[in-house]
């Protein structure tokens, strides 16, 4: 009741992408790679721990994932690594304070200096860098 | 330069206004009152509108023709007082900062801002933000701040004052904390608007309580909650860049300031 009443919006409204601007689209996506990555790397300890099951059970889970779903799945997770350690470098350096201009006389239509060019920029280095490695990995995981 | 326009006859301008466009809008106004159990629901009204009209202004139109019950906070109407902010067609804005002819939509929905408690349909409660302002001692903390006829005034120069300047220019209006997408999960938050107000006192340079306030702000739900989402800076109607004030409070904690 006492939330309901304090009128936050909650997850819905901390995962909306939509409206404001190419920075929470980057904060969006950083938080939905970093979910996926998780999601990833728990699958792929359960993955890896059949080993110790003998080589029989390691080689059945070897072609679960030798398939084109599972190609995909491995693509998806090439995509999310990228955008996420690109990304991160660049909200890392935000968090020390480098790259996000300096204090000075606001003037009007008043555009925020921290939401920079160069922000803007390491945000779509980022998505074209994942989407580059997204194709390389797609073409040698489906090449011949 | 300035340029000063001779003003025209009454008759003129009178005349001018009577021609302009005048287009017709509908307003859209979420009415709830939680502490009474009434649930949120639309109130609509059809609003005659000239280009320069603001959401406020539509806002008192209704309560002076339509509706006088409708509940909205407002006083300097020239986005000074901070009182006016609201959700205007999904995104925090100042109503009274708002043109109507600049939504580009003949519909446009007003709502109380999200991460407040509502008292009354556009009306919310500032207290959390207040008191999350109180905390970050928005005071100078020096020993010799007592002005005695043996002291002088304490001299920055327009660098020492750059440092500051533009955070002390917030109006309290709480449209950042509204856009925060931490805010909107993390009740205890400390939120942009204190964070940034916690900047501009250890940016200072006469300020002495630094050390003071980075360990206030040096919590589980103070700075380290902030991701660099930017939505802060994205709605201040002041310029005040609170996302930059934050990730340069920041860099004290973690070294990269002296």
């Amino acid at each position: 009741m006492a939330e309901r009443l304090s009128n936050r919006e909650g997850i819905r409204g901390m995962a909306n992408p939509t409206r404001y601007g190419i920075e929470r689209v980057a904060y969006w996506l950083q938080r939905l790679t970093g979910l996926g990555l998780l999601a990833y790397l728990i699958g792929h300890i359960y993955e890896t721990s059949t080993i110790v099951n003998g080589k029989i059970a390691w080689d059945k889970m070897l072609e679960l994932t030798q398939t084109p779903q599972g190609h995909i799945l491995l693509t998806l997770v090439i995509g999310m690594c990228v955008f996420h350690t690109a990304n991160g470098i660049r909200v890392m350096l935000g968090h020390g304070g480098i790259g996000v201009g300096k204090p000075g006389q606001p003037e009007y239509p008043y555009k925020a200096a921290s939401l920079n060019y160069k922000q803007r920029l390491c945000i779509w280095v980022s998505i074209a860098l994942a989407a580059l490695a997204m194709m390389y990995g797609a073409s040698v995981l489906f090449g011949d | 330069m300035a340029v000063v326009a001779v003003p025209k006859s009454s008759e003129e301008s009178n005349s001018k206004m009577k021609t302009s466009p005048s287009n017709t809008i509908t307003l859209r106004i979420s009415r709830s009152n939680p502490a009474e159990g009434q649930e949120s629901a639309f109130s609509e009204f059809q609003i005659p509108v000239q280009k320069w009209t603001t959401v406020l202004e539509a806002i008192l139109y209704v309560k002076q023709n339509f509706d006088h019950s409708v509940a909205v906070r407002y006083s300097c109407r020239q986005a000074s007082c901070g009182s006016c902010g609201m959700k205007i067609n999904g995104k925090p804005a100042l109503a009274c900062y708002t043109k109507i002819s600049e939504l580009n939509s003949n519909v446009v929905t007003v709502e109380p801002m999200n991460n407040f408690p509502i008292i009354r349909d556009l009306a919310v409660d500032f207290k959390q933000l207040i008191s999350n302002h109180k905390k970050m001692k928005p005071f100078i903390i020096r020993e010799d701040s007592e002005v005695t006829p043996e002291s002088k005034e304490f001299i920055q120069t327009p660098q020492d004052l750059e440092k500051f300047l533009q955070f002390s220019y917030c109006i309290k209006c709480g449209l950042c904390n509204s856009a925060c997408p931490t805010m909107a999960t993390d009740t205890s938050f400390i939120g942009p608007q204190g964070l940034a107000q916690a900047y501009r006192y250890v940016a200072d340079n006469r300020d002495k309580g630094k050390d003071e306030r980075l360990k206030i702000v040096d919590d589980s739900h103070g700075i380290w909650r902030c991701h660099f989402a930017g939505s802060c800076s994205q709605v201040c109607p002041k310029g005040v860049d609170p996302a930059m004030a934050i990730q340069l409070l920041r860099g004290y904690l973690l070294g990269f300031r002296k």
